[in-house]
């Protein structure tokens, strides 16, 4: 299956720039994720790629092959829409059934075909029904089926797991991972949902203002963020920010623990933490605190597991938490990009 | 203390005792409210309805104080009146055309006001302005545009060359001509409306639909007439059925432009009710001919909501 590419692409409305230059290689059979805040413009990139949004400038490439300036229909694709975008007046085989039939396909092929893409997603008894006697669940199988059916070489998903609920969410996250997988198509998937992205992308692009902040796996952005925004988007509660010096520094709330949970490791940076309040969250123990002088009395959050039952937070109490020094990322206090480690 | 507040409840009670018994009571204030939109509609709607039924079957006239029920001798009178045939033709004719013009350009305009373009609102001003001037006062322009001697629309034809010199049609007082010219100015007086019904039905296509129909391959006339139109069945059928309700009934533009003339071809069964209810006193077969559409208008509204209630989306 072809990659897709984008080359200086940008969207300009007027003076807003949705999208403002964003470089995206994706390679073959990949998942890949635009990961960001709503009005990011991970959505106009996607129609971009679609061809439902002619970029300002820039291009796009699909197996290679520039496409900007192609319809939708030439590009070989397939779009899922977080609407799902099902026809209402059209049966469920008619929706399978209708990219085929403007391809021109005889009557029996798309038979054969909707069979097929309707069994893969376990839908053949619905392709009676009209699309509105449908559960949430039961439209998203609908929309990928219809999405399959023509075998397009680029899968492109405009969250479609948003409109359904939090329970139904976490099989269907599975399902759509276990697809992709099993058709390997290359999909670029549209999320402002982080633990969707982390938990199927093979690689996530964060987009903040039109922009690619980073594009990585998944561990990769979490863990070793390129600017202060990816740390702050990531990960929740977010990574904790504070300043000293020419530098802003960062460590993730789970790896801000007592000492004692440290007690292998060595080479730990030491900070005196001053509990303000607890919040018991069933798994987690969310502790909310101040540091010592060296950090201005930041505010911060340490996330302790509820396992680690033998230790006791107060609040109004000074404790020794510590952090790992590789666990410690620096940024520049102007750019907020990643920066060089200064001694602590 | 105790009594002291007692006496002030009691005071306020009695008080307020009258209003309260109105302003309280849903089942009373209900009745109040709604009283005066059925006195309204029994006394000008219901009443005059049932006072047309008693004389559709009577033979009542102006002229005299005589009543006597016939039965159905003014209906089969009229089934084999020559006029009246002609009448109940020109009626089935002018709706269904001006009905089927006005839908096709009430689409084609809506589809380009859906666009974004330079000079869209003074289109669009231009469009609905038929639908804000008071619809006599039109009507009387067009008797003007179309006068026999006087025509502007003639002139400026001759004088840009597309009518010959001596080519000068008398719109109003031909057969064919008076039929095409009623017809065009119905179509005139009820495009603004249904351009704004088609526009309204239109947008409430959600954007998400059209694209996936455009990434599924579809062309413009697979999304026109497998998309677009399907999804906006339902609204074009209220618009149709009240546009046919509406051109059935109306005789403002007949009654002005050509009064059913010339020879009663452009004589409709409400014009012609009018002319021989009122103007020619025979009141009983005035309102025979009124009443002979309302079987016919009544299965049409049940045949269009049934459809509309078919083609319902989700």
């Amino acid at each position: 299956m072809p990659e897709v590419e984008t080359r200086g692409i940008a969207k300009h409305f007027g003076e807003v720039k949705a999208v403002d230059g964003v470089d995206i290689v994706s390679s073959e059979e990949e998942f890949l994720v635009l990961l960001g805040p709503s009005g990011c413009g991970k959505t106009t990139l996607l129609r971009m790629i679609a061809g439902l949004e002619d970029p300002s400038s820039g291009d796009i490439l699909i197996g290679g092959h520039v496409v900007t300036h192609l319809p939708p229909r030439a590009r070989g694709i397939a779009m899922v829409f977080q609407s799902y975008a099902l026809y209402p007046h059209m049966t469920i085989y008619k929706n399978i059934a209708f990219p085929l039939k403007a391809m021109g396909m005889t009557k029996h092929d798309r038979d054969k075909k909707v069979d097929w893409s309707a069994t893969m997603l376990g839908i053949e008894h619905l392709l009676q029904r009209k699309p509105r006697e449908l559960s949430g669940g039961e439209r998203q199988r609908v929309a990928l089926a219809r999405a399959l059916v023509r075998e397009p070489n680029v899968f492109l998903l405009d969250e479609p797991l948003s409109n359904l609920d939090a329970k139904l969410r976490t099989s269907a996250r599975e399902e759509l991972y276990r697809f992709q997988k099993d058709v390997s198509i290359t999909t670029i998937y549209v999320t402002h949902d982080q633990v969707e992205a982390m938990g199927m992308g093979d690689r996530i692009a964060v987009m903040n203002a039109g922009k690619v902040r980073q594009l990585g796996k998944p561990d990769e952005v979490y863990s070793e963020p390129a600017d202060t925004f990816v740390a702050g988007f990531l990960g929740s509660p977010p990574m904790n920010l504070v300043e000293t010096q020419d530098r802003i520094v960062g460590f993730r709330p789970e790896c801000f623990l007592p000492r004692q949970m440290h007690e292998g490791s060595s080479d730990v940076l030491s900070l005196p933490f001053e509990v303000k309040r607890v919040e018991n969250l069933g798994a987690d123990r969310l502790v909310y605190g101040r540091l010592g002088e060296l950090f201005n009395h930041a505010a911060v959050i340490a996330n302790l597991p509820t396992s680690f039952t033998n230790y006791a937070v107060e609040t109004n109490q000074s404790y020794d938490f510590v952090v790992p020094r590789n666990d410690v990322k620096f940024f520049d206090i102007r750019t907020g990009l990643r920066a060089e480690p200064i001694p602590l | 203390m105790d009594t002291d507040v007692k006496t002030v409840e009691s005071t306020f009670r009695s008080r307020n005792q009258h209003l309260s018994f109105f302003f309280d009571n849903a089942t009373v204030l209900g009745v109040l409210m709604i009283a005066p939109a059925v006195i309204y509609i029994l006394a000008l709607v219901g009443y005059p309805l049932v006072l047309a039924f008693i004389y559709s079957f009577s033979d009542i006239t102006i002229g005299s104080s005589h009543f006597s029920f016939v039965g159905l001798e003014n209906i089969q009178m009229l089934i084999r009146d020559f006029d009246f045939k002609t009448a109940l033709y020109n009626t089935v004719y002018f709706t269904a055309v001006s009905m089927i013009i006005v839908l096709v350009l009430a689409k084609i305009l809506a589809l380009i006001l859906l666009k974004d373009f330079k000079g869209k609102f003074i289109i669009r001003t231009l469009i609905l302005m038929p639908y804000v001037a008071p619809i006599s006062l039109g009507v009387i322009g067009w008797l003007w545009m179309l006068d026999s001697i006087y025509s502007p629309i003639n002139w400026l034809l001759q004088h840009t060359g597309l009518f010959g010199p001596d080519f000068w049609p008398m719109w109003l007082g031909k057969p064919k001509l008076a039929m095409s010219a009623i017809i065009t100015v119905h179509v005139w007086r009820m495009l603004p409306l249904a351009t704004v019904i088609m526009l309204a039905g239109l947008t409430s296509i959600p954007q998400d639909i059209q694209d996936a129909a455009l990434v599924d391959g579809a062309g413009y006339f697979r999304r026109l007439f497998q998309i677009t139109i399907p999804m906006m069945l339902p609204i074009m059928l209220v618009a149709v059925l009240f546009g046919i309700v509406f051109t059935a009934t109306d005789i403002i533009i007949i009654l002005v432009l050509t009064r059913g003339g010339p020879y009663g071809s452009t004589q409709v069964l409400v014009s012609k009710a009018f002319y021989t209810g009122i103007d020619a006193g025979d009141l009983a077969t005035g309102a025979a001919t009124a009443l002979f559409l309302f079987p016919l208008l009544a299965a049409v509204a049940i045949f269009m909501l049934r459809i509309a209630r078919r083609a319902e989306i989700a």
